[in-house]
């Protein structure tokens, strides 16, 4: 944060005009603090991935093998033969534009190549050329290109332009999805060894040792007893977290951040009273400890490697079902491709909360729930003891993440929770929300130091509503059920809106939740002082 | 702006050859039997073809975009149109699609002011030209039938007579013309005027708008100024109909490039962006529920991966965890 010297007015003068020269002739300028660094070799190494380098995007020999356009060629023709929405994406657009102004990163850079329609047109020009009989007739007059190393370069550069939010997609006629079509771009780049250090390193890491972060076992133990101290101090509460215990009902899965991260751990002390609270038999594991998968962010195959420890450990341990934590794109995973990627979870029952008696039928196949249907159906049923007023020193609105709204529908959950444990909340405008929520910027993959610019340009549009809400309601809190969003929210706020923090909404929780044998509650879990206990 | 050019070019290149090629008596039979039977040849084999080539990739993963609340407790009412979660919810989800151009009607359009100030305005233009645009389209292809069968259906009447509602002008004007002239006129032009839109344009957008303008221009002249004999034309559609094509004398050029021009779009359309009238049936993001963690989605090429095993795991981490206390499969 501290390098970047352009100031918000600055940054904020966008010019959606676009250049007068077409964009057929391939041309990228790889700038700094608009990328992300390349993967180092060791980790692709260690994955089995091909061409290990050691390279960086904007350097000029970019270490292509002889035979890289068969490579690409090679990749795409398997991959439309493999994914129907890759083929249908590639022929039915007919570049309406009604996607161009959705996009967040177009909004914040009015970079043309940034909007959805010429981002997909980047590979769709390819395509054209070697894939279809017009494409090979009439070449440039449809959009048709040839593929050449530049065209590798605006790949590169534009598909880590893209969090795979999928806002435009809610929005095209044709249901085209831009995240579909990064993620095919970003499967064939990797074919040459092309991807990004953010990615590869947690992938890696997660491989290894269970989570993103490469934290090894005794220190995952080490930090949950930390937070199991911290939150003895805070609330006079002793609780017991098991780790890699066989026997237990339920196995808890939550993104990494939430244990090493920061606003995030204080959603972990969240999750650790409200279990506590209602007697879960649980347990947490050490080698599935991150329900995070940069996988979708890498390829399909990655995504699977990472995401099978889940139902693994799952087995393993004997539980019936499986909770997972507040995360975007982690739930993207668990919604829409684990059960078919490390199906059929036959061995788990369908989730019954051991409190309610409730059956979480939507869960029915695989048998994972999210921590937000969990709690949300434990106020329901009265079986917490809330005491909103504990955040009385918060005024706060919701940010959907894109995920859970665009791949799940988990709108109403988080909000009805919210809404029990909080006096003070307020929805951002209409446009901004729920399925046309805004991207944090800085999703699947992007969120790096050295592509500040870039996220910043990104979140423009989010902070700018929560901005709206600060000017008109006083809002000093952005909600949020994701683990990217509570690490790059921060930094975005901080330079577009200062005096907004970001929580999750099991902090609140949390906060509200009174626990039995408590001691008197004068501070929150940030050790901040309640309302009328400065 | 080449693109542009190169568009109009064809298209009045198509607009000459059967100009020219018409007058001669030898070549009629040509434009009015040999290059329509071709036409639809192409456009349904052609089709046909396309949407069998997009059914044989599978659909590997239910990749929903999901546009309202998804079912889950009782409790909470579910978007059953926006986020379905059973093949019914769907189908309703794609007829709103397919009918009304549901996605396109939540267009906005952003504007930054300074500050920055970003705003979003509702946008429903393109909505408006693009449902206004494929319905009376719609509406003149079944008017059009009554050049094909005798006797005309009762309903293919009741359609031209709605279209002519107002009963203005003789002939009497039907709405549709209008309509269609409107729209795809506001299509073409924003297209032209919106620098986004220009940027992002191929001749394969201009093109068939050009090419429909010509189309829906020449029928209208025809209708309404340069009067063709109708006997005739009917007496050529009847015929191409049932297989036994007769050309009639005496129909003039006119009608000549109107057939050729229609020819043109339907043999063109199943190379083309047109094709998405076939495409939005099988989007994966839009026919597919929201179900997934209710019924598992089978992947036909679902494959074995590289796994880091539990046993793997526990025998790298294998010291450091005995010295946590952390429970181990293997003492």
């Amino acid at each position: 944060m501290a390098e970047f010297k352009l100031k918000p007015e600055e940054l904020g003068r966008i010019n959606y005009q676009p250049p007068r020269k077409g964009w057929m002739d391939p041309h990228v300028d790889i700038r700094k603090g608009t990328y992300c660094y390349g993967a180092v070799p060791e980790t692709l190494r260690y994955l089995d991935l091909p061409f290990p380098k050691k390279w960086q995007p904007n350097d000029a020999d970019w270490q292509l093998p002889p035979n890289w356009k068969e490579i690409i060629f090679e990749g795409m023709r398997q991959r439309l033969n493999k994914f129907r929405s890759f083929k249908i994406f590639m022929d039915v657009c007919v570049r309406c534009g009604a996607c161009a102004d959705k996009c967040h990163y177009f909004i914040g850079s009015g970079d043309p190549k940034n909007m959805p329609v010429l981002r997909a047109e980047l590979l769709r020009s390819v395509y054209r050329r070697d894939f279809t009989l017009a494409g090979k007739l009439m070449g440039k007059m449809i959009g048709a290109r040839e593929l050449n190393e530049e065209v590798l370069r605006e790949w590169f550069y534009y598909f880590y332009q893209c969090t795979e939010c999928r806002r435009c997609s809610v929005f095209c006629p044709y249901g085209i999805d831009t995240a579909e079509i990064t993620m095919m771009g970003r499967e064939l780049l990797n074919l040459l060894g092309l991807s990004i250090e953010w990615i590869c390193t947690p992938l890696s890491n997660c491989f290894r040792t269970g989570n993103h972060l490469g934290i090894q076992p005794h220190g995952f133990k080490d930090s949950i007893e930390f937070a199991v101290d911290e939150l003895a101090e805070l609330t006079g509460i002793q609780v017991n977290v098991p780790i890699n215990e066989k026997g237990h009902d339920i196995l808890f899965v939550t993104p990494s951040a939430d244990y090493f991260g920061s606003p995030h751990y204080f959603t972990l002390l969240g999750y650790f009273s409200l279990f506590h609270e209602i007697g879960l038999n649980y347990t947490m594991s050490s080698y599935a400890s991150d329900g995070g998968n940069f996988g979708l962010f890498h390829s399909h195959e990655m995504m699977k490697r990472l995401n099978s420890k889940i139902y693994l450990e799952a087995e393993r341990l004997g539980v019936k079902w499986i909770l997972g934590g507040e995360c975007g794109h982690m739930w993207r995973v668990l919604h829409q491709y684990m059960d078919t990627m490390n199906g059929p979870a036959d061995f788990l029952q369908v989730p019954k909360s051991p409190m309610t008696g409730t059956v979480f039928e939507n869960a029915a196949s695989t048998k994972m729930v999210h921590i937000t249907e969990f709690t949300a159906d434990l106020i329901k049923h009265n079986k917490l003891k809330l005491d909103p007023s504990r955040n009385n020193h918060w005024r706060a609105t919701f940010h959907d993440s894109c995920n859970p709204a665009r791949a799940m529908g988990l709108i109403e959950e988080p909000r009805y929770v919210i809404r029990n444990v909080m006096n003070h909340f307020y929805e951002m405008p209409e446009n901004t929300i729920k399925e046309q929520t805004f991207c944090c910027g800085s999703g699947s993959g992007l969120g790096t130091d050295e592509n500040m610019e870039m996220r910043l340009r990104g979140g423009l549009p989010r902070a700018n509503a929560v901005k709206h809400m600060k000017e008109t309601k006083d809002v000093n809190l952005l909600l949020c059920i994701c683990a990217i969003d509570k690490a790059t929210l921060p930094p975005l706020l901080e330079y577009w809106v200062p005096g907004v923090e970001v929580a999750g909404v099991h902090e609140l929780v949390g906060n509200a939740l009174v626990m039995k044998g408590e001691k008197v509650r004068d501070t929150d879990l940030r050790g901040q002082p309640l309302q009328g206990k400065e | 702006m080449i693109s542009l050019w190169f568009s109009i070019i064809v298209v009045v290149i198509l607009i000459l050859i059967p100009t020219i090629g018409s007058s001669s008596a030898a070549l009629q039979s040509l434009f009015g039997i040999v290059i329509p039977y071709a036409a639809i040849i192409t456009f349904l084999a052609g089709f046909v073809y396309r949407v069998l080539n997009w059914a044989k990739s599978p659909v590997p993963f239910r990749i929903t975009t999901t546009c309202g609340q998804q079912k889950s407790l009782p409790w909470i009412k579910n978007s059953k149109l926006e986020a379905p979660h059973n093949a019914w919810g769907v189908v309703r989800r794609m007829a709103l699609e397919i009918f009304f151009f549901r996605s396109l009607f939540r267009n906005t359009k952003v504007e930054l002011r300074d500050g920055p100030r970003l705003v979003y305005g509702s946008s429903k233009w393109l909505w408006a030209a693009g449902l206004a645009f494929h319905y009376s389209f719609l509406v003149i292809f079944i008017r059009h039938f009554k050049y094909f069968v005798e006797p005309i259906p009762g309903w293919v009447s009741l359609v031209q007579s709605l279209d002519a509602f107002f009963q203005i002008g003789l002939p009497v004007i039907f709405l549709t013309d209008a309509v269609i002239l409107a729209s795809v006129g506001y299509l073409f032009f924003r297209r032209l005027c919106d620098d986004k839109i220009r940027y992002i344009s191929h001749a394969a957008d201009y093109f068939p708008l050009l090419l429909i303008l010509s189309i829906a221009t020449t029928g209208i002249l025809m209708r309404y100024f340069f009067k063709v004999d109708i006997v005739n034309v009917k007496q050529l559609g009847t015929g191409l109909l049932s297989f036994n094509p007769h050309l009639p004398q005496g129909i003039g050029p006119l009608f000549y490039v109107h057939l050729f021009l229609v020819c043109t779009l339907i043999a063109y359309f199943p190379f083309s962006k047109l094709m998405h009238l076939g495409g939005v049936f099988l989007s994966p993001t839009r026919n597919l529920a929201n179900n997934n963690r209710m019924k598992r989605h089978q992947n036909v090429w679902n494959f074995p991966v590289k796994m880091h095993t539990y046993d793997e795991y526990e025998e790298e981490f294998h010291k450091v965890m005995k010295a946590a206390d952390i429970p181990l499969d293997k003492e």
